[in-house]
């Protein structure tokens, strides 16, 4: 086995553009890597093997050209909710067990631009709807660290991908925390970015006004890197922000000097686990060696964040959804007797529990009588939340606190009740609420396990979120430890 | 509970999800659970709130140049589909 | 119909005449092959979104300036919920709680000649949903979404018309607008323009409304005022036999000519609507309904005003000859040719060439008798070359040989006989062959002249100038 797990996405970047190695090299060691920990990890859905080395081979004819993008050669995987043309796209449902993508998303196509390799498609939960990776039709993701636990969800398979370095970087989604949280939990980092930073076209959707497409990566440089070319406006998404995308490799190293961290009180609070609490204060007394200044600041809605997400996002999904339908594309029942017994049957028989849970869910918030009293109430608390942040950001720079309230726990330990599993998202749902651009980097460990520390910035401010972060890995070496066996 | 068997057979209709008998218990549980929790935002006092339909304020709908851009890709698309013939996407017939 | 009074509001579907899709490229032209103009986006593909297409908005700003409603500031998308599978997304985006037209109104013109005002309550931009066939498939259907996303204009009036006359000529003047403005193409056999006609009856002075029934899917005003009646007498029927109408949606059955009820689409018809989240709302500023405003054309009821004080015309031939833009076009160029009568123009263009498109099913752009041509007829007639009655000669002709007035006078040797002399020669000839009706007519029967003048035509091929044979004949039967 070759030693190109150890390496940046930036170092492997570079290492490709000076010629030291080739795409093809690369591309087969991951995929060496990834094939030899599918059964204990179950990280990936698909995995395009001839795919891979042929986009490698024209990577290396490019690079040989020196026509080569940012990424040429560079090997990453794709979260199973991304569109890929000619390649299996099943968002981790029975539904879409037989889908091909006729069509890239906006983002694959970015990324295949830029150069990068697609070594395959990772698992997820179904629909992205879930915070352990536990509800994918193709079975749950093994957390790298530990595989009795949860690597986090919905984004678990790309998040157990980079942490055990089955690839350098994965692309991932985020909804209330799909990100960070599967960041958190297995000890990597986790960009969501702001909402309409990046397109949401060909990203298959659960909750539109809360996705957003983000990065899963070893660091924030890679993140920056990564986030940096998938980043943009599209004409396509109607939701898109026609907006540069700065370098955010250009501002990585800007001191922090003077930086102002607001705490928020809403964050340290009974939920959270000592030992997790431990870990956050310690990184905040590294900022504040770095020359941050700390402020507590209160945010007095966003307790609220729960349940305000728990009406939207299913609303949202419920309509979303009704697409799936046997008709055009996806999983249809046998023998249908009529139309309806075929709507009925097709959607019951792909659909797993959860996504019917938020489905009907999302049915009833919406449904007349029940509309004023639930979805507008939730879109109005939603309001008051956002009003929260804005004024938060108006005495500090950034909001740091824990990502998660607990490190990784057991598979099938939280499934019992579906409050249990939302309540793992806490600290992640306000920034999906708002917009707001956040990461999560590894800083610390309980019981031998990753914690995770967000860190929260206004509308837009990726670049300094990443500079922050950065500031904290250039301290730290939190985020250079693998799990054990993949080292 | 505070969703009955009725109102979660109307949603179950409504979404058009085939519920098993033992589905039944399973979801009037979790759901009532689920709806019970989110009732917590009626603590909240938010007279002449405005709902927040999503996280871009300000910003307002493009409008695209009303120019053709597509060429037909059915054979390619149709393939994806359970039942087709003579291009058109079948289901089981819909009395009117 | 004593002791009930009908009220009846109209919700026409207008399909806009955009080249492409509302929330997608695709082409919205009639009659492709199935599924042939249906893309990812319109086939509601995992992951599509959609991106509005600004010249369905300029559109129904448009018709928003010419009923003189209110143009939103600020409007929004909102999906209806509900499952068909023409259906794709499982959901309609379409306008609910804020559209972008509301509170407007046009006039109609009642069979007495009096107006009305008829209130339009709003107009919304939607997208249309896609076919279903049912024949020729045993045991299946059959979906074509070609159809599924085409911008679709919702213009619904106020509860203000009367009758099923009223209904229609609401349905007749919403048609010449959206054509006049260029926002639709108003064929209904192609389902470019669509009403639904909301129903019920009371007793005149009672304030609230009866329960309503909607019959969907008209497309024709025959059909429309058919089903009205129809509908009237069948819930007048069920009143008075003591029963209750029930509320609900029903088809009209052209060949039984009744309206029957429709299984319903979905067991409850609750469509969840709340704002579509991959949508922004549309804001429009003052320059952007100004740039629209230039583009109006004259209006129709502009145009008919016009024309009566211009061309001396009634209000209702005015509004005949107003119906269309191009047949006012028409109107105006045949004038312009042959200034001298343009009441003589009216008649003709509402009369002979109405007759003669109607007859062959065309329509007055198809340029088969160009304006230039029936001025030229008309032209004959002024200057007395030729009677009104040779005229009518004349156009069909003209009409089935494509030649021009001069041509088949010429050809036929119709001029007009205006020589005094041959008049009264022909005249003299009839007097002497019917010397028992001369005597009878001098003896009092007032009633032959008619006979006289009769034979006179026949004898000169209907050429003599009618006024020179009345005088003539008049002065020689006297004696």
């Amino acid at each position: 086995m070759s030693d190109f797990h150890r390496s940046t996405l930036i170092q492997l970047a570079a290492g490709l553009r000076a010629r030291r190695f080739s795409s093809v090299e690369l591309v087969r060691a991951f995929l060496e890597r990834i094939e030899a920990s599918q059964k204990a990890l179950n990280a990936f859905i698909s995995v395009t093997r001839e795919e891979a080395l042929e986009a490698a081979r024209a990577a290396d004819r490019a690079l040989g050209a020196g026509t080569g993008g940012a990424l040429t050669g560079v090997p990453i995987a794709h979260k199973d909710i991304f569109c890929t043309q000619g390649v299996r796209t099943t968002c981790g449902s029975r539904m879409l067990d037989n889908f091909i993508s006729p069509y890239d998303a906006t983002v694959v196509a970015k990324l295949r631009a830029a150069g990068a390799v697609m070594l395959g498609k990772t698992n997820m939960d179904e629909f992205a709807m879930g915070s352990s990776n536990e509800t994918s039709y193709y079975g749950p993701v093994r957390n790298p660290w530990n595989p009795q636990l949860v690597p986090g969800g919905s984004s678990g398979g790309s998040a157990a991908a980079v942490a055990a370095r089955l690839v350098p970087g994965a692309t991932a989604t985020d909804t209330g925390g799909s990100i960070r949280q599967p960041a958190a939990l297995c000890g990597i980092t986790g960009m969501k970015p702001t909402y309409g930073r990046v397109s949401r076209y060909g990203m298959i959707a659960f909750a539109s006004s809360l996705d957003q497409g983000g990065v899963l990566t070893a660091s924030a440089a890679d993140a920056a890197l990564l986030l940096r070319e998938m980043a943009g406006f599209d004409a396509n998404d109607s939701t898109s922000v026609a907006r540069e995308v700065p370098d955010y490799l250009a501002t990585l190293e800007q001191p922090i000097a003077g930086l102002k961290i607001g705490l928020l009180r809403e964050f340290f609070d009974q939920g959270l686990e000592r030992e997790n609490e431990r870990c956050v204060r310690e990184a905040l007394a590294v900022y504040e060696g770095l020359g941050a200044q700390l402020t507590e600041v209160s945010l007095p809605n966003l307790p609220l964040s729960v349940p305000v997400y728990y009406v939207v996002a299913p609303a949202e999904c419920s309509s979303n959804l009704a697409r799936y339908d046997g008709v055009r594309f996806g999983h249809r029942c046998e023998n249908p007797r009529d139309v309806n017994d075929m709507y009925r049957r097709t959607r019951g028989e792909g659909f797993g529990a959860e996504v019917k849970r938020r489905i009907m869910t999302g049915t009833y918030v919406l449904s007349a009588g029940y509309y004023d009293a639930y979805y507008l109430k939730a879109q109005r608390v939603r309001a008051l939340i956002n009003a929260d942040f804005i004024r938060a950001f108006t005495s500090v720079d950034v909001l740091i606190g824990p990502t998660t309230p607990t490190p990784a726990f057991a598979i099938g330990a939280k499934t019992a009740d579906p409050i249990t599993m939302y309540l793992n998202d806490i600290y992640t749902i306000g920034a999906n609420l708002a917009g707001l651009p956040a990461i999560s980097v590894p800083c610390g460990f309980v019981q031998q396990l990753p914690v995770g520390l967000q860190i929260v910035g206004p509308h837009f401010s990726e670049a300094r979120v990443l500079n922050v972060a950065h500031a904290f890995q250039r301290a730290t070496d939190w985020h250079t430890r693998v799990p054990r066996g993949y080292a | 509970m505070i969703l009955t068997r009725e109102q979660i057979a109307g949603i179950a209709a409504l979404a058009r999800l085939e519920l098993t008998p033992s589905e039944f218990p399973v979801y009037q549980e979790s759901l009532s659970r689920i709806i019970d929790f989110v009732g917590a935002l009626d603590a909240c006092d938010t007279t002449d709130v405005v709902p927040m339909a999503h996280p871009l304020a300000g910003l307002s709908q493009r409008l695209r140049p009303d120019v053709v851009t597509e060429e037909d890709h059915h054979e390619q698309y149709q393939p994806n589909a359970p039942l087709t013939a003579a291009g058109l996407y079948l289901v089981p017939k819909v009395i009117e | 119909m004593s002791g009930w009074e009908t009220v009846i509001g109209l919700e026409i579907h207008a399909q806009l005449a955009t080249k492409s899709k509302i929330f997608s490229g695709s082409a919205t032209a009639y009659g492709a092959p199935p599924n042939s103009q249906a893309n990812l986006i319109d086939l509601g593909y995992p992951g599509v979104l959609p991106v509005l297409n600004g010249e369905a908005v300029r559109m129904a700003v448009k018709l928003g300036l010419a009923i003189e409603a209110r143009i939103a500031a600020h409007s929004v998308f909102a999906r209806k919920n509900y499952f068909y599978p023409d259906l794709p997304k499982g959901y309609q985006i379409s306008q609910y709680e804020l559209p972008v037209v509301a509170h407007g109104a046009l006039a109609i013109v009642l069979e007495d000649g009096s107006t009305k005002r008829i209130g339009i309550t709003r107009a919304h931009l939607e997208e249309d949903a896609g076919k279903s066939l049912h024949e020729g498939l045993p045991g299946v259907t059959g979906i074509d979404l070609n159809r599924a996303g085409t911008p679709l204009l919702e213009i619904v009036s106020e509860p203000d018309l009367r009758s099923a006359k009223e209904a229609v000529a609401y349905m007749k003047k919403v048609h010449t607008l959206v054509r006049y403005l260029e926002i639709c193409d108003g064929n209904m056999q192609e389902g470019s323009f669509r009403c639904d006609a909301n129903v019920s009856v009371r007793h005149p002075g009672e304030h609230r409304f009866g329960t309503r029934t909607e019959i969907k899917n008209l497309n024709s005003f025959r059909f429309l005022e058919r089903a009205i009646n129809f509908e009237i007498a069948r819930q007048i029927d069920v009143l008075e036999g003591g029963g209750k109408v029930v509320q609900e949606t029903r088809l009209y059955d052209p060949d039984k000519g009744e309206t029957r009820s429709m299984r319903s689409k979905e067991e409850a018809n609750d469509y969840r609507y709340f704002p579509d989240p991959d949508l922004l709302p549309i804001e429009l500023d003052q320059a952007f309904i100004d740039s629209v405003r230039a583009t109006l054309p004259e209006l129709p009821d502009q145009k008919a005003a016009r024309f009566a004080s211009q061309y001396g015309l009634s209000a209702y031939d005015a509004g005949v000859l107003t119906g269309s833009r191009e047949l006012a076009a028409y109107y105006e160029e045949v004038v312009r040719a042959a200034p001298a009568d343009a009441k003589l123009a009216a008649n003709w263009v509402m009369g002979e060439l109405a007759a003669a498109l109607n007859r062959e099913n065309l329509e007055i752009g198809t340029g088969r008798l160009p304006a230039a041509r029936l001025a030229g007829l008309l032209a004959r007639i002024c200057d007395q070359t030729i009677s009104g009655k040779i005229a009518k000669e004349v156009f069909e002709a003209m009409w089935s040989q494509g030649m021009s007035a001069d041509q088949v006078i010429e050809a036929k040797g119709l001029r007009q006989i205006t020589d005094s002399v041959a008049i009264e020669r022909a005249i003299e000839a009839v007097m002497a062959k019917n010397p028992g009706q001369l005597a009878e007519y001098r003896a009092g029967k007032d009633k032959l002249f008619g006979f006289f003048v009769g034979q006179v035509m026949k004898a000169t091929g209907g050429k003599a100038n009618p006024a020179q044979l009345n005088e003539l004949l008049r002065r020689k039967l006297g004696g």
